[in-house]
């Protein structure tokens, strides 16, 4: 039993992101907003490590990032940045992996792998990831054409979801679209 | 008895438990129906199949709606953290949950309570948050590909979106990402890493790797990770120990997918449906070798 880590890990709030804004109006908006939508936020002061926005931003659940944004868009209150709670300097991954498979072209940002078939551009699979937005976002995207379908970002939720938008940015880029 | 736990992409979904039926590409439970095509009803499906192939009772499922915004899960949690510890369950496989590390503390407080854990198994959102948690040495199975193996290794990821650049997924660096998730106590007992080589080990090392038959299409396919998690919670319900029972799935697993004969635009449905032959194939091939041994490549 890891009771070590166990003691270290009530420490942190591994699941947990912080969202900077530019003031506090915003701050006090993104808040009421995001709680009136179900979601648990709290408005706690800055890191030292987030050196933009305001002195007080808002931490939320990550692995709803992608959710949270949308709605925030939607009401034209953009953070300037969601970061992990934990370590405020961790980046979204940044590298892709391409497999040509012949007829058909996959590309995987972190765990997330997108695979369309290259003369039709229809969507033939999508695997890898742990949310539960995983199997919905294949359930609405395979079979549909690549330069038709919804972009992950728009139907997704969570940061799987935002690792399929990477994967699909990347292979549109990879067929000029 | 064999639990086995996780969503449904669909919001309408109620939260429902018991034992499921398959029919053709179907998977129903108390009255309600969903596909199998990938997910938590591929990993259902697959082990149904196992379970029956191996004259083992079927599994009890626990399943919800669940899009991605996390209402499902968290109702799902609530009642896991009453139910499941009273079940007695031997084996317990977690799979596609919104991470929650609140609640999978609680439920994992909650198992520990009744005394000995039960054989914990988790793969998919449950195995990210068992990891944030700090608990993973707390299960006897975690079964990651390559990107979760590299999240598992990067003691500061919150989640495989955020690994760091610096630890590539890449099959090469599989031994150093190995060596990292255990140093690091966030990988399982025993991990099953899928790949084009599926490599069994423990915190001593590699204990096999499987890459026959290589069928490279299989990587594109949602929900062939799912079947292989299926298979091998059946396995260990059915006695064999962890490390032997994932390296008897990887090879089943890869032999039910070239028995598909697929393409990267096939469909798990179709994979699924050759598990019995290839689980059976492969416990005569072990039977005929004299153990589990020669399942797989061991690792020089």
């Amino acid at each position: 039993m890891a009771f070590g880590k166990r003691a270290a890990s009530q420490q942190k709030s591994p699941d947990r992101g912080f969202l900077s804004f530019h003031n506090t109006s915003e701050v006090i908006k993104a808040k009421s907003l995001l709680e009136k939508k179900g979601w648990k936020v709290r408005v706690m002061g800055p890191p030292p490590e987030l050196r933009t926005g305001c002195d007080m931003v808002i931490e939320f659940p990550l692995v709803e990032q992608l959710n949270i944004l949308r709605v925030l868009e939607a009401n034209k209150v953009q953070p300037l940045e969601a970061v992990p709670v934990d370590d405020p300097l961790l980046k979204p991954v940044e590298l892709f992996k391409t497999t040509d498979y012949g007829q058909y072209l996959m590309v995987r940002a972190a765990n997330m792998k997108l695979t369309i078939e290259k003369e039709t551009l229809e969507i033939v699979n999508i695997s890898g990831g742990g949310c539960p937005d995983v199997p919905y976002l294949g359930a609405m995207l395979v079979g549909k054409d690549l330069r038709q379908s919804p972009a992950p970002r728009e139907i997704g939720h969570t940061l799987c979801g935002y690792a399929l938008q990477l994967a699909y940015e990347e292979i549109k880029r990879q067929c000029s679209l | 008895m064999l639990a086995l736990i996780g969503t449904v992409p669909d919001k309408y979904y109620p939260l429902v438990s018991g034992t499921v039926t398959l029919k053709g590409d179907c998977l129903f439970l108390d009255g309600h129906e969903t596909s199998v095509n990938r997910g938590t009803p591929a990993m259902i499906a697959a082990t149904s199949m196992a379970c029956e192939t191996l004259g083992l009772s079927k599994p009890f499922c626990f399943l919800v709606g669940d899009e991605g915004v996390g209402d499902g899960s968290r109702k799902l949690y609530e009642h896991l953290k009453t139910r499941l510890p009273a079940m007695g369950a031997k084996v317990v496989t977690f799979h596609y949950l919104q991470p929650d590390v609140d609640w999978h503390n609680r439920i994992l407080l909650a198992l520990e309570e009744r005394g000995k854990l039960p054989l914990l198994i988790a793969d998919a959102g449950y195995m990210y948050a068992a990891k944030m948690s700090g608990f993973s040495p707390c299960y006897d199975l975690f079964t990651p590909d390559i990107g979760e193996l590299a999240f598992l290794a990067d003691e500061l990821a919150p989640h495989p979106f955020y690994t760091r650049s610096f630890i590539l997924h890449e099959e090469k660096n599989v031994p150093d990402l190995i060596k990292r998730a255990f140093e690091g106590e966030n990988a399982a007992k025993t991990l099953l890493i899928k790949g084009s080589k599926d490599y069994i080990c423990t915190k001593d090392g590699l204990l096999a790797a499987v890459d026959t038959p290589n069928v490279t299409t299989l990587e594109p396919i949602g929900g062939t990770g799912d079947t292989l998690t299926g298979i091998v919670a059946a396995l260990t319900y059915a006695g064999y120990p962890v490390a032997q029972a994932a390296t008897i799935a990887a090879r089943v697993n890869r032999l039910a997918g070239a028995l598909a004969n697929p393409t990267p635009a096939t469909q798990v449905a179709a994979i699924v449906k050759e598990i019995p032959k290839a689980l059976e194939s492969v416990l005569e091939e072990i039977a005929k070798e004299g153990d589990g041994r020669c399942a797989a490549k061991k690792y020089a």
